[in-house]
């Protein structure tokens, strides 16, 4: 038995899935005002009468630290940030307390200038004037040496009880700025989301569940709840994830492909490239912070099934604004789930629905069926008009080598998989201004506690071999040792592959799952003076997102 | 709660970055040419956050065709045997970045692209210092032909002289050439001069500003400042191009010159050039990294004063006494001259109606060594008909003539009756049809 929940913004999903078959599932309001009790209260209603013994793992895809992000209700966080040269240090100021310190690692790792005690001290100081408890500490280069983060996290340490980030173990990635505003939520959050986890566990205990809990991450894959608890960041906007792994797991895409979740706000749009999700380059922004976190590519549009509609310059517009549930059901304003109901495309109260088309129509002087055609025309094309806009920048994304850039990879989307309520009616329509296949499944209520449920453990690292200084480095795993000189590219392959295996099973995945693989890979020679001096090996491996297993075909009761 | 609602750097002028670091190009293993030398750059840009900078936009590059190349070029025997799809895309990728700002994309953009061209002139068997195409001449060439005439200036600040360039727009007063450099004498390609000052039609539009070994941040802006921007305000350019070489750097391995990432910086930021093509600069570690976020930062208007070397030491770097008063000298002559270019012109040409330029050309990288001898018809309608003739050891008994944008009918005519009966005995004969946009070779 596999349990699954997804908490959204207005209801909490869950899913009980066993051997491939949903068992049940339930949907809930969500109390914004209490999170921890809308899951718990959710799962103790769809546990009621199954084998508690029996469930072999909880996956929860939750919206804690989002909200708390976005409600401004973290902790006050003090920043300690070494920027060295570079550009300006002041825009990077994110915390409650900011302190910029000397010192410098250079892109090599070399220390160029050691950090300074007193700054510390006094850092130390103004954090306990202000009673900050939440600290982060962040320097640049720090993937490359984290020397200094660590050993300033020792100092603060001696005195400091509170939690404290370090920049070098959000992600392998380069980008200061990111770094920084990575550990800055990743402290902010830090105490919310421990808080939740605490409660989580002893719920638990107390409904005697001694199944393990793994959490949603933004990139479609889970982490044990204990490593949660130290990156609480990483659990930030994992809904579009769980919707995605949703879409994957009742429909099948092994080649390019455009994935839609339209729902009643708003339609997601996501991207498989050969079957494997795409990602977003860096990280996912959230509130105004550009993030480290490693997320799906998701981008949302104001459109969906309950999009008001009005008439501007005799043209329909539709959306980005919900106004209510649509016309037919008490709702103030014409919806495209209005236009639906009257070309009988979906059950509904057909008269107050025609009624609105029709006074709808009279404006441009149609019928109320012409302009629900229309409506769902003009939905079609908006969402058209905003993939292939994206697509354009997508393909366009800055290449570095010339093979790349003579035979690199572009997604041209073979099929279209949709989900959501309007998704039936739109499939038609979408296939035609596409020119491609669309498929939806029958059910898709739960889609996404069922992402939730089936989601595996991923994972990513950025491995950087410099046989001129003989160490590699994988910032994500706290990797930083000696290596011989002689070290190779396939000896680096080799290691990354087992180090993101490794990594993985230690996150909950089981042996047979783990599908390892290198995404990047290079080799520079390096030349001081006349002399080959050794080499500069980068390498990124990952386990990417997958499912569990797939319930394509009719398996949802 | 969030306390401070964090300032997101902007940029003042919209900035279109083509990176290309060609990852898998190099000349040879070990050659300063290689897959390396942007690598420490690229951990910087990316490290510093630059494509989360409002205002900062990324492109590739195009892939520059055979057409683009004959525009500018004579490759002997032809195009296919002597670039690559290498050179295209470097070359592409200046053209990408000129377009953009053309476009009006962005306001200015920087090609970080290699391999580099400046060196490579008119005329081309090979490689010769790193260079087979001149990148900002193909470039150019082809955004006038997409956009209109333009009045251009293109500002060489390479460590080594611009002498593909300088060959390229030797006789085109449309392009005001202005290269500073290590002065020949002590380095690479060995030319560079005061008197190399234009062919008969572009007198004075050529300008070469020879500096001293040991230069530094004071003697690069005083040029700067004293030379370089004063004929600028008077040329009136309609656009400005930097040929941005960072090899005066004082950690670079090949040069002896004590420039720095601050000195680059504010180098860019005076100039305040539209375009700016990566050519030279080979200390990949302890410079470039720092000298390309500078010039970076100043084109898009950003505050770089806290950009410099790990290692940057200012009195140090301080330039000495005797060779600021050298500099001072050199750059009175310059703008002298400039001032004088009619005076001198008239001097120079004063009742001849032809002039034969005669040199040596050798291709360091692939050792070949050209003879080449140009003539200059003078021409009262137009900038004159010009043709080449060249040899290199491989056998080539070459003539190529080309006939300019701004030919007369009867240049234009001359060009085609020297095409089809060329006077000698010659294996190749080309001819360039700038008024038409035509290449013809035989």
């Amino acid at each position: 038995m596999i349990v699954g929940l997804d908490m959204g913004g207005t209801h909490v999903d869950a899913v009980i899935i066993e051997d491939g078959r949903i068992i049940n599932t339930i949907k809930k309001p969500t109390n914004r005002d209490n999170l921890f009790e809308s899951i718990w209260n959710t799962l103790e209603e769809l546990l009621k009468g199954y084998d508690k013994s029996k469930i072999k793992r909880i996956n929860l895809s939750t919206t804690v630290s989002t909200n708390a992000i976005v409600e401004n209700t973290t902790s006050p966080v003090g920043m300690i940030i070494q920027s060295g040269p570079g550009l300006p240090q002041d825009f990077l100021a994110c915390g409650e307390e900011n302190v910029f310190i000397s010192g410098y690692i250079d892109h090599r790792g070399t220390v160029v200038e050691n950090w300074n005690h007193e700054e510390i001290k006094e850092a130390i100081n103004i954090f306990k004037g202000k009673k900050i408890n939440s600290l982060a500490v962040v320097t640049k280069f720090s993937i490359r040496n984290p020397s200094h983060e660590l050993e300033i996290k020792e100092m603060i340490e001696a005195e400091n009880r509170g939690n404290i980030t370090l920049g070098h173990t959000m992600s392998g990635k380069l980008n200061f700025p990111r770094r920084v505003y990575t550990s800055y939520l990743n402290s902010a959050v830090y105490d919310t989301f421990n808080d939740f986890s605490n409660n989580i566990i002893k719920s638990m205990e107390k409904e005697n569940i001694k199944a393990p809990v793994y959490i949603l991450k933004a990139d479609g894959g889970t982490m044990s709840l204990s490593t949660a608890e130290e990156k609480p960041v990483e659990t930030i906007l994992s809904g579009p994830a769980a919707s995605f792994m949703g879409i994957n797991a009742m429909l099948s895409g092994d080649e390019d492909a455009i994935l839609l979740d339209i729902g009643g706000t708003t339609t997601d749009i996501f991207f498989l490239a050969d079957g494997v999700p795409l990602f977003e380059p860096l990280g996912i922004k959230i509130d105004k912070y550009k993030t480290l976190v490693r997320a799906i590519y998701s981008l949302s549009i104001g459109l969906g099934g309950d999009s008001s509609i009005s008439i501007k310059d005799g043209k329909i517009k539709i959306g980005p604004k919900r106004e209510g549930v649509p016309y037919a059901y008490g709702g103030p304003a014409p919806t495209p789930t209005d236009a639906m109901i009257t070309l009988g495309l979906m059950e509904g109260e057909k008269e107050k629905a025609y009624e609105i088309m029709k006074s709808l129509g009279k404006k441009l002087n149609m019928s109320a069926e012409n302009i629900s055609n229309l409506i769902l025309d003009t939905m079609a094309n908006m969402i058209k008009m905003k993939v292939d806009e994206v697509l354009k920048e997508i393909n366009s994304q800055p290449v570095y080598t010339v093979k790349e850039l003579l035979y690199g990879k572009t997604i041209e989307p073979k099929l279209i998989n949709i989900i959501g309520g309007p998704a039936k009616v739109l499939a038609p329509i979408l296939e035609k201004k596409f020119h491609l296949p669309c498929y939806y499944p029958d059910k898709y209520e739960v889609a996404n506690a069922v992402g939730a449920a089936l989601a595996k453990p991923t994972t990513e690292i950025n491995m950087l071999v410099d046989t001129a200084k003989g160490i590699l480095t994988v910032p994500e795993l706290n990797i930083y040792e000696n290596i011989s000189k002689k070290y190779t590219l396939e000896d680096a392959k080799k290691k990354a592959l087992e180090l993101v295996k490794e990594s993985v099973l230690s996150l909950g995945a089981e042996e047979d799952q783990i599908e390892a693989e290198i995404t990047e890979e290079s080799s520079f020679n390096m030349v001081r003076g006349f002399f080959t001096s050794g080499k500069n090996i980068r390498i990124k491996a990952q386990v990417k997102p997958g499912l569990i297993y797939d319930l394509r075909g009719d398996s949802i009761d | 709660m969030i306390y401070e609602v964090i300032v997101l750097i902007k940029a003042k002028n919209r900035l279109g970055l083509v990176f290309f670091p060609a990852f898998d190009w190099a000349i040879s293993p070990t050659h300063p040419e290689r897959e390396e030398r942007l690598l420490y750059t690229q951990d910087q840009i990316f490290e510093e956050g630059i494509e989360d900078i409002e205002g900062i936009k990324f492109y590739n590059p195009i892939i520059a065709c055979k057409e683009d190349i004959q525009r500018v070029h004579f490759c002997i025997p032809d195009v296919d045997s002597r670039v690559t799809e290498s050179h295209l895309i470097s070359v592409g990728g200046a053209i990408k970045a000129s377009q953009a700002v053309m476009d009006k994309e962005v306001d200015k953009a920087f090609a970080l692209v290699r391999p580099p061209g400046h060196h490579a002139q008119r005329v081309v068997y090979g490689d010769r210092g790193f260079c087979v195409v001149n990148v900002e001449g193909v470039m150019l060439e082809r955004i006038r032909k997409e956009y209109g005439p333009l009045r251009v200036a293109i500002v060489d600040t390479d460590c080594h002289h611009g002498d593909g360039t300088q060959d390229i727009y030797w006789n085109d007063k449309e392009t005001l050439f202005i290269s500073f450099h290590q002065d020949g004498r002590t380095l690479y390609p060995g030319t560079g001069f005061l008197d190399e000052f234009g062919g008969p039609a572009a007198y004075g539009y050529n300008i070469n500003i020879p500096l001293p070994p040991g230069t530094g941040e004071e003697g690069f802006l005083y040029v700067l400042d004293n030379v370089v921007m004063p004929i600028l305000e008077e040329y009136k350019p309609d656009i400005i191009i930097n040929s941005a070489g960072q090899d005066n750097h004082y950690t670079d391995p090949i040069t002896n010159m004590n420039f720095t990432a601050q000195g680059y910086a504010k180098l860019n930021d005076r100039l305040n050039p539209d375009i700016a093509v990566l050519e030279g600069g080979y200390s990949i570690e302890g410079a470039l990294p720092y000298v390309n976020l500078g010039i970076i930062l100043a084109m898009a208007g950003i505050d770089y004063s806290h950009v410099h070397e790990p290692d940057y030491d200012r009195d140090r770097l301080k330039q000495p006494k005797d060779i600021t008063e050298y500099i001072k000298q050199i750059s009175e002559i310059v703008y002298s001259r400039w001032k004088d270019k009619e005076d001198l012109r008239i001097k120079e040409f004063k009742g001849y109606d032809q002039v034969e330029r005669t040199r040596q050309i050798y291709y360091d990288t692939d050792r070949i060594l050209e003879n080449q001898s140009q003539n200059f018809k003078i021409c009262k309608k137009c900038s004159g008909l010009n043709t080449i003739k060249s040899q290199s050891g491989e056998g080539y008994r070459v003539f190529a003539i080309q006939i300019p944008v701004d030919a007369c009918s009867k240049c234009i005519d001359e060009g085609y009756r020297l095409y089809k009966n060329p006077k000698g005995n010659y294996t190749h004969v080309y001819l360039q049809d700038r008024v038409n946009d035509e290449y013809h070779a035989k």
